[in-house]
């Protein structure tokens, strides 16, 4: 990793970036708007099951977390399974993994706590033989929770990684 | 933008003795209750056709300032017995002994233009004398409000003996949206929530910027690639640099270094994140930290010898000192609950921090060995302070609570009295304090 300012290479970098990821599906949270983790408006129906529907409403496109806890649940492992075996039958696709936090917690810790998160569902779909190189990780920390009351019920939801995929020709 | 530069163009012909017999006009800031000096400040004098305006708004603000800090009680003008009709006269100080005024600042200004001149001086009623000397200040009349912080930085100064805080700037994120599509800009103001402008628009995400030493460039958090990354923006221009991060790494969490020529910051890197330094000139950096918990929040003494930081390496959000080139580091934290964010203070004294504890949020101080805890403040959610130049107020963000939560920018003392929010429209969170301004 260079360190440098002031020069092209930054930018460079910053572009090398950006074109790993090519058009997402839904409105998974580039540049921010938005980035609610949801795959809405995809294509393909939800009943086909080679389509990032399929993904995101059968097998489940998250998994939630206790409180301040990157541990992968029995439920979430489930979850995962199935979007390890979705991975490995659909190459085309890669995914931005998107960890999230409640709003009980300081901004700077909650972007780390995210990232833990994102990185243990990359972790565990590696295991499964997911290519590591289809798989980046973001942390929103808690800035972008689904849901806004605060209390359980929400932060139980906010908690959570978010596997957003997008349609790639590029090979990893 | 800084083109507003004001240049103290001389003193006024000497006053007496400053130190007067029978105890000059001193307010000693402590811990304790103190009362507030009071203070009288007659409308400036108005020395040119078409000053008027400009001289009651300087006047006005002059007694916003002082009397917004806690420390010092206005005494109204319908009080006075005597005015001042003109800056040269003699005070003629039993009138204003007689109506408790500890203070009084007479002001003048004279209009030519768009140019304006101020003069100020201080007198300490009670000793009849002038603290201090008479100032003047030359600027634009679009520039008034530095002016009269400036003036007000020069009373405060001269009876705390203590540096002031309001020709100062604060940076941070201007909100707006419901909390599920919040938007984020960075934006300016003055101290007081005056003169805000932006410096982003909020087509991403930005977090948490912060002031250079001099106040000439921010750093701060942006997801415009859709990952955390480090920014460098310059305030004059505008312009923006972004530190190289390796693919797979976010970086966040920035603070210049006391020379402005060096950022720490948090890298994260395969789900852990440790604190580095980078050097803005040559690019080197340096790891600093190395361990498998979450170390970020750093921030560096004011000699620029240690590092302030929090790390969950005990299992909880925990505050650690350590060398300003890693190493062994030691805890300073140790009461009930969870301490994030800290800040060292200007004068090195202490450690501002944000805690967590049986469901509410503090702001709090400590000192660096951990002693003298004091919590300032206790909502929902108050975090990320940051300190005024002098090391005298602290600001910070308090978000509200539910569906229709909102942020603001709050300000209290280091004793934990004269808690206010700074008014602006909209939501407002993570302020930087920037430096007094030359």
């Amino acid at each position: 990793m260079t360190f440098l300012t002031k020069t092209a290479a930054a930018l460079l970098i910053l572009t090398t970036a950006a074109c790993t990821n090519p058009d997402r599906l839904g409105g998974g949270g580039l540049n921010g708007q938005g980035a609610a983790g949801a795959n809405a408006g995809l294509s393909g129906a939800a009943s086909d099951p080679s389509s990032p529907a399929f993904f995101n409403q059968t097998i489940g496109d998250r998994v939630l977390f206790a409180v301040d806890q990157s541990t992968i649940t029995p439920e979430g492992r489930a979850i995962l399974d199935g979007q390890a075996q979705w991975l490995l039958a659909n190459s085309d696709y890669r995914a931005v993994i998107e960890g999230h936090a409640d709003e009980q917690g300081t901004r700077e810790y909650n972007l780390a706590l995210g990232f833990r998160r994102a990185n243990a569902v990359r972790e565990y779909l590696v295991s499964r033989g997911v290519p590591a190189g289809r798989l980046e990780v973001t942390s929103y920390g808690k800035e972008r929770p689904i849901e806004i009351c605060s209390n359980e019920s929400c932060y139980a939801q906010n908690r959570r990684a978010v596997t957003v995929l997008s349609f790639s020709a590029i090979t990893s | 933008m800084m083109k507003r530069f004001l240049s103290v163009l001389l003193a006024l012909m000497l006053a007496g003795p400053v130190l007067a017999q029978g105890g000059p006009l001193r307010l000693t800031i402590t811990d304790g209750v103190i009362e507030p000096i009071t203070f009288a400040a007659p409308r400036f004098e108005v020395e040119t056709p078409g000053a008027e305006g400009v001289a009651s708004d300087i006047s006005r603000l002059v007694v916003q300032d002082l009397a917004g800090t806690g420390l010092f009680r206005e005494v109204p003008s319908t009080a006075f017995i005597s005015q001042i009709t003109s800056f040269a006269q003699p005070v003629a100080f039993a009138d204003w002994r007689a109506i408790n005024a500890q203070a009084l600042i007479v002001g003048a200004v004279a209009v030519s233009g768009e140019q304006m001149t101020v003069k100020f001086r201080l007198y300490d009623v009670f000793s009849g004398q002038e603290l201090g000397q008479g100032l003047q200040f030359a600027g634009t009349t679009s520039g008034w409000r530095r002016v009269a912080h400036k003036v007000a930085d020069a009373v405060y100064s001269r009876i705390t003996g203590e540096g002031g805080y309001f020709d100062s700037r604060v940076v941070f994120v201007a909100e707006s949206g419901p909390k599920d599509n919040r938007q984020k800009r960075l934006a300016i103001m003055d101290y007081d929530g005056a003169n805000v402008q932006f410096l982003t628009d909020s087509s991403s995400i930005v977090l948490a910027p912060r002031f250079s030493p001099n106040g000439d460039r921010v750093l701060y958090t942006s997801f415009e690639s859709g990952f955390p990354r480090i920014n460098v923006l310059n305030v004059a221009t505008v312009g923006r640099q972004q530190l190289a991060t390796a693919p797979g790494e976010m970086a966040f969490s920035p603070r210049f270094s006391r020379d402005g020529q060096s950022v720490i910051y948090s890298l994260s890197n395969g789900g852990n994140t440790d604190i580095y330094r980078t050097d803005l000139n040559t690019g080197q950096h340096l790891r600093l930290t190395s361990a498998p918990s979450i170390e970020t929040a750093p921030s560096l003494s004011p000699d620029g010898s240690q590092i302030v930081f929090e790390s969950d390496r005990s299992g909880t959000q925990q505050l650690y000192v350590m060398s300003a080139n890693g190493g062994e580091a030691r805890r300073i934290s140790f009461g009930p609950g969870r301490y994030g964010t800290p800040v060292w203070s200007p004068r090195g004294d202490l450690v501002a921090f944000t805690k967590q504890n049986a469901g509410r949020f503090h702001i709090g101080v400590m000192r660096l060995d951990g002693s003298e805890e004091r919590l300032l403040t206790s909502s929902f959610l108050d975090e990320g302070p940051t300190w005024s130049p002098n090391g005298r107020v602290i600001m910070f963000s308090r978000e509200t609570q539910g569906a229709t939560g909102a942020s603001s920018i709050y300000s209290v003392d280091i004793s934990g009295r004269n808690l206010r929010a700074v008014p602006l429209q909209g939501g407002a969170s993570d302020p930087s304090w920037g430096p007094l301004q030359p």
